[in-house]
């Protein structure tokens, strides 16, 4: 890394010039870093907005399940008793309670009014239960409620989002596999036009060589024009691609998925390693490719 | 004459520059040289000469590193070629100006910057004022912003002995270096050669000018080496 920046310094620029300007590779570097780092700032996004709705919907799920038992009333006691008694033994619960009178009228209130006699109603019991991070054995739970309590029910709506969850994280998953794939191509085609750049000088370096040039000082040379050229390829290609994030509809927290591809508060600054970690790809991918031509020129 | 040229270090004295034991060299199997023995002696004036395709070039090639013996033992500067790194060569080279037969240059820049490469690589600017004097010796002061393309046959072979001296090396490697040039700009250049030589530096020129030669040995006291049947013989009456 230190090598990086003394190397990036203003006074490398004498060395460079041993290496004659090559217009076709530089304009390919750039647009290649450029496109690469846009294609990244995309990648990025989606990450982080699968990520934030997996999360959401991660914490939505492990919102209680509940159940409600409706029986009898000379069997009503009697049978939450049983499904208490199953809670405390199911693995994958973490807490559970029996809603009270004043709750159970709270949650009537909408529909009936606040006049209602909630004591003289037949109604159901309802059992909230709070789940660990692992969740519990819906089916398993449902099988045993059955035959210790036939009038419980087990309504666990936020099932159905797990998929979603999965589906999020699968995604984000995507997304980073993505970046690391946009990493190796860049460094692949810095490579090949790096080589191609080496290949064309083959008499520059035999001249230098002749001079006593060490191989640092010519590497050096190559080295240094295709770090920049990938770091200001990569800055225009981020800022690029920052600017079409930030013109896409906003990121709306309860929205779906497609309104929330965008970054949000300091994810804004993820985007601005990239720049830095293009260069250091073209630093790396072209210091590995003039070291291993050098090699041939005694 | 000229400030570049300092002498080599006395305690240099001695001790051979540039020593073959047995040294054999082969392209692809065909045994070009072989059996050289040979030690160059710091200060000492040699030339080499022999029929095109003796192998003079790849001698040259071999005292400069970028051959390496296919048998036999070549030091350089009291230091065994085979042990050292790459870095250890282009050390090597600092002290070593190479003139070649076919001089190559880096086209991109102007004839002064090229004259000034090895001092670049070893990021040290030239001085202009002795970088101007190098330049009128060769006679190349009006060619100085020129880019060597434009050079003719013999303003690159002045443009690449500037370069070899520009150093001040130990030793002086040139291969034909006065092919191209008219007899004066010759003797003119192998003034220089002889001055640096009074300063202490060895120098080796490859050579078919025996007029070349003679003048020399008018002025210096000069050994001829020449290569036949694949072999390193000294010649002449001074054997
Ligand atoms: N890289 C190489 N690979 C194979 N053969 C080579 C190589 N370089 C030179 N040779 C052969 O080695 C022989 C000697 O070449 P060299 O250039 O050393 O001759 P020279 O004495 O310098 O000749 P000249 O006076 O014409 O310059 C030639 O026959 C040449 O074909
Ligand atoms: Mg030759």
């Amino acid at each position: 890394m230190r090598r990086l920046f003394d190397m990036l310094r203003s006074e490398g620029r004498g060395v460079d010039r041993v290496v004659p300007p090559t217009g076709f590779t530089a304009r390919l570097t750039l647009l290649t870093a450029a496109a690469m780092a846009f294609l990244a700032v995309f990648a990025l996004a989606l990450s982080l907005a699968t990520g934030r709705l997996a999360d959401r919907w991660a914490d939505a799920l492990a919102r209680s399940a509940t159940i409600r038992i409706s029986a009898p009333a000379d069997q009503i006691e009697a049978q939450a008793a049983a499904v208490l008694a199953v809670l405390e033994t199911t693995p994958g619960i973490e807490s559970f309670r029996i809603l009270d009178d004043a709750e159970m009228k709270a949650l009537l209130d909408p529909w009936f009014g606040p006049d209602l006699p909630v004591e003289s109603l037949p109604l159901p019991k309802l059992i909230e239960i709070v789940e660990t991070v692992a969740g519990a054995d819906a089916e398993g739970l449902r099988l045993r409620l059955a035959t210790e309590a036939p009038g419980a029910v087990l309504d666990d709506h936020t099932r159905w989002r797990r998929p979603l969850v999965e589906a999020a994280g699968r995604l984000r998953t995507l997304g980073l596999v993505s970046l690391v794939l946009i990493g190796a191509a860049t460094a692949g085609m810095i490579t090949l036009a790096a080589q191609a750049a080496l290949a064309a000088n083959g008499q520059v370096i035999r001249v230098l060589r002749l001079v006593g040039a060490r191989d640092q000082f010519i590497a050096r040379a190559f080295v240094r024009r295709f770090t920049l050229r990938g770091l200001w390829g990569a800055l225009g290609g981020t800022a690029l691609g920052m600017m079409a994030v930030a013109v896409l509809p906003e990121a709306d927290d309860a929205g779906g998925f497609l309104t929330g591809l965008g970054f949000t508060g300091a994810h804004w600054l993820w985007p601005l390693i990239i720049p830095p970690l293009a260069a250091l790809v073209a630093y790396a991918a072209t210091r590995a490719a003039a070291l291993r031509m050098l090699k041939e020129v005694r | 004459m000229w400030r570049f040229a300092r002498p080599v270090a006395v305690k240099g004295w001695g001790r051979a520059v540039i020593e073959l034991q047995n040294v054999a060299m082969s392209y692809g199997g065909r045994e070009l040289l072989s059996e050289m023995t040979l030690r160059l002696m710091p200060g000492s004036f040699h030339f080499l000469t022999g029929p095109s395709g003796a192998g003079k070039t790849t001698f040259l090639k071999l005292c400069y590193a970028e051959l390496s013996p296919s048998s036999g033992m070549l030091s350089l500067f009291d230091r065994d070629v085979r042990m050292m790194t790459r870095d250890d060569v282009a050390a090597m080279r600092q002290r070593i100006g190479v003139v070649h037969q076919d001089c190559q240059f880096l086209d991109h820049l102007s004839v002064a910057e090229n004259i000034a490469l090895p001092l670049s690589v070893s990021r040290r600017a030239a001085d202009p004022k002795e970088l101007r004097e190098l330049l009128s010796w060769v006679g190349l002061r009006a060619q100085a912003d020129a880019l060597p393309p434009q050079l003719s046959g013999g303003e690159r072979q002045r443009a690449a002995l500037a370069r070899a001296v520009m150093m001040s090396p130990d030793i002086i490697l040139a291969d034909e270096p006065t092919g191209n040039l008219d007899w004066e700009m010759s003797q003119r250049l192998l003034n220089l050669l002889i001055e640096l030589n009074r300063m202490g530096k060895t120098v080796l020129i490859a050579t078919h000018d025996l007029n070349l030669i003679r003048t020399a040995k008018s002025q210096v006291a000069t050994r001829v080496l020449r290569i036949a049947n694949q072999r390193l013989q000294l010649a002449g009456a001074d054997l």
